[in-house]
């Protein structure tokens, strides 16, 4: 059947091909100049600006990431009924994660290039913050992520106004240390967040007379936690540390009721549940378990009232408000704050405006801390009420400074 | 086709198939260089139209669903040509792409005076660099693994399971469950794989800087050739003695036996051959997309490797992969308009591909002719396989 034209012909095609790269331009060598590498320009132009929207709308995580979207929607849909940011609209455009790393990256890619916007807000799991990390920093844009995560990144192009390390998992165990629960037994899921602040939290309790009596981690999305729960159950710990995420949540807590375990016998301080996830694990689970985050939505104050009250009105009344979406909420309003403040959409302008930057925010006055690009934000320990939402038990008092690489704690000197 | 019997065995055409030759010259010669021709017009489609149209993001993103394309060369000579449905080529993928991303990040720490690279500062090893990483310094050693890793993982795996005689739905239930080991494995070491962010933010390759869009197009160029260079191999490896007796062992496994051949070997061949493509497909997304995570080589998307195939046909080497870029390209497209629906529309083009159109789309025509003629000649497509 194939002749030997066929395969005369078939390599000629491929030689010509091989020369045709080798003979390609070739770019810039690493380590020179890549000052004309910067991406397309924000589009500023007309009197509408562009803001991008990166969350997964589809997937795993659209559960948890939907609610973000919406806060940043009603944050910009604000913004535009007060007259805009320097007297431009604000176009929302949203771009599907997918609950996808590469997809994320590739979006983050579209909205710069394509959308021309002029920042971005979005991204929850760490996982696609990396993803996204070098396409920012490539392209000279902003990244704005709500979510609180496992510290040590300082990226020049993103502002976290979630809380870092220091603002939740390190308050969270002075207060475990307060309550006289030294014994402590950690359960997470596989992946970056739990396993680094697990590594925290066995630092902080060598240092401070605490003890690590347990260390397991199930798969994320795994539902089968009997063995867990039996090893949390016999090894005589005070208290539980988790940082299970998502649905993972459900079974666990289900299997921990049913081994006869309540919040008065074994408390179970948790991370990454907030008002939407004590929904749909049920309160008779949690009621009476402890979390840490920097807002609820009991936090008191004309502004959290009126925040509560715009979300509901705009996504229904049995609707709750949570951390993220705090957080989210907030970093739209911090943007357009520096934005004035800048006088300009120019990327490096709106950073060095950012120091300083207040908001009297839901969860209470935030600061941007210009340096490490965080915000200052109150830690809170809360207890989930009988009624399904989270009454807070402690706080910080004020404000703590972020500090992502836990540079101010000696304890942590060898982390 | 209604005076002359095709004979045996040409039965499965290897490109779409040509028409009936009513004009035996003029279709002999038309047929003879139909192939070089299409080749050529795909090359210089790729290589030539394609960089001065699209904008580097568009190029990016094609580049992206050539690599996707590579791997299908492979899922269609394995499991198109051979009846092994690889439902794990993550495995390879994800190999071929690790081997690449670990060099690149050791020269990325290098470069910038490092020994470690920036995720082990942050989230620590104690012993330093872990022993099987070193070598990986090395640029000629990381290139030759993200082909020669994969190929003896498979060469091992499949030796064991083809001479047990391990077929059909078992096989591909354990390719699927190493996906998921490896998977798992990879999040569970965080502090050496990256956990399940895997490895990212690449700054070089091979001493050009990746921040640069001419070295992107130069990246998109060397994968565009690759495929190119693996289509044309493929298609030799069709048209050869190895190719005919690989779809004897897939129609009748016992047969080939009986004339005296082992087909377990016949079956590692594309197995193996299959596996190092995935690696170098993998090894190429890296620079190309950037990332390289457990989330890319897990159960799903190994299926999503083999639906591309399925649904352009997997037993045509252009319909497999250029159905595996189109589904790429409709995931990226679709996916913004209707976020949540994409995913049962995969599923559904699966089903529908594997249930009513066997050969997929490649085969329409000849499907549709078929039908065409089935009325007046009821049992003579006993011997078409498709």
């Amino acid at each position: 059947m194939s002749g030997l034209i066929t395969r005369r012909g078939l390599l000629a095609g491929i030689s010509a091909l091989g020369a045709g790269a080798a003979l390609s331009a070739c770019g810039a060598k690493t380590g020179s100049d890549t000052s004309k590498a910067a991406g397309a320009k924000a589009d500023t132009s007309g009197d509408t600006v562009r803001v991008g929207l990166l969350n997964s709308l589809s997937g795993t995580m659209a559960i948890s990431e939907v609610t973000v979207h919406n806060a940043l929607l009603l944050a910009v849909k604000e913004i535009n009924a007060a007259g805009g940011v320097l007297g431009k609209q604000l176009k929302p455009v949203s771009q599907d994660g997918a609950s996808d790393w590469p997809t994320f990256a590739e979006k983050a890619q579209a909205l710069i290039t394509d959308s021309k916007v002029v920042a971005t807000f979005g991204c929850w799991t760490s996982a696609s913050r990396k993803a996204v990390k070098p396409v920012f920093e490539r392209n000279k844009s902003l990244l704005f992520y709500p979510v609180q995560y496992e510290g040590l990144e300082q990226s020049p192009y993103i502002f976290y106004s979630g809380a870092t390390t220091n603002q939740q998992i390190v308050p969270a165990l002075d207060y475990l240390k307060k309550q006289g629960l030294t014994k402590l037994y950690l359960v997470g899921s596989d992946y970056v967040f739990p396993r680094t602040a697990n590594k925290i939290i066995k630092t902080y309790a060598k240092a401070n007379g605490m003890e690590v009596l347990g260390e397991d981690y199930a798969p994320l999305g795994s539902t089968e936690f009997a063995t867990i729960v039996n090893k949390v159950r016999s090894a005589g710990a005070d208290a539980v540390f988790n940082t299970l995420n998502g649905d993972s949540n459900v079974a666990f807590f289900k299997e921990y009721k049913s081994a006869g375990l309540t919040a008065k016998k074994l408390p179970v301080l948790s991370v990454s549940i907030a008002e939407e996830e004590v929904k749909s694990i049920g309160t008779q689970y949690l009621e009476g378990q402890l979390t840490a985050w920097n807002y609820y939505q009991t936090t008191p104050g004309a502004a959290n009232e009126k925040f509560v009250a715009a979300y509901q009105a705009a996504y229904g009344k049995d609707k709750p408000t949570s951390d993220p979406m705090e957080a989210a909420y907030i970093s739209v309003h911090l943007w357009k704050a520096m934005v004035e403040k800048a006088g300009s959409f120019d990327v490096e302008k709106v950073k060095a405006a950012s120091d300083g930057i207040e908001f009297d925010a839901p969860e209470g006055k935030v600061t941007v801390d210009g340096a490490t690009q965080h915000v200052h934000k109150t830690a809170r320990i809360g207890k989930v009420t009988a009624s399904g939402l989270i009454e807070e038990v402690w706080n910080s008092g004020g404000p703590i400074k972020p500090d992502p690489y836990l540079k101010g704690y000696d304890w942590a000197a060898d982390l | 086709m209604t005076t002359t019997s095709t004979p045996p065995t040409a039965a499965p055409a290897t490109e779409p198939p040509a028409g009936p030759p009513e004009t035996p010259f003029l279709g002999r010669f038309l047929g003879r260089f139909r192939t070089p021709a299409a080749f050529l017009l795909g090359a210089v489609l790729l290589v030539g139209v394609a960089p001065l149209v699209l904008s580097d993001f568009r190029l990016g993103l094609l580049a992206k669903y050539l690599c996707y394309g590579i791997v299908a060369v492979g899922v269609s000579l394995a499991w198109g040509r051979g009846g092994l449905l690889v439902l794990g080529q993550g495995v390879f993928f994800g190999l071929g792409g690790y081997a690449m991303a670990m060099h690149l990040k050791l020269a990325d720490a290098a470069a910038t005076g490092e020994t470690l690279p920036d995720f082990m500062l942050l989230y620590g090893t104690e012993g330093g660099l872990p022993w099987w990483w070193q070598p990986f310094a090395n640029p000629a050693f990381a290139l030759a693994m993200t082909v020669v890793l994969p190929m003896a993982v498979a060469a091992l795996l499949g030796a064991l399971v083809f001479r047990r005689r391990v077929k059909g739905a078992y096989f591909a239930i354990l390719s699927q469950a190493l996906a998921a080991a490896l998977a798992i494995w990879l999040v569970g070491q965080q502090a050496t794989t990256g956990g399940t962010n895997g490895l990212t933010g690449f700054q070089g390759f091979f001493g050009y800087d990746l921040n640069d869009p001419i070295n992107q197009r130069m990246v998109y160029v060397v994968i565009a050739v690759a495929l190119l260079l693996l289509m044309a191999a493929a298609r030799q490896l069709f048209v050869s003695r190895y190719g005919e007796l690989l779809i004897a062992v897939r129609d009748s496994e016992e047969r080939v036996r009986f004339l005296g051949y082992n087909p377990a070997n016949v079956k590692l061949v594309a197995y193996v051959v299959a596996a190092g493509m995935a690696g170098l497909a993998g090894a190429l997304f890296v620079p190309a997309v950037g990332i390289i995570s457990p989330a890319l080589i897990g159960i799903v998307p190994s299926i999503g490797f083999v639906i591309g195939a399925a649904v352009g046909g997997r037993a045509s080497l252009v319909g497999a992969v250029l159905g595996a870029i189109a589904v790429a390209w409709a995931q990226s497209t679709l996916s913004d308009a209707w976020p949540a629906g994409w995913t049962y529309l995969q599923g559904l083009l699966f089903v529908v591909a594997v249930g009513f159109l066997p050969g997929g789309l490649a085969s329409l025509r000849t499907v549709l002719r078929r039908r065409r003629t089935s009325s007046d000649r009821v049992g003579a497509t006993k011997g078409v396989t498709t």
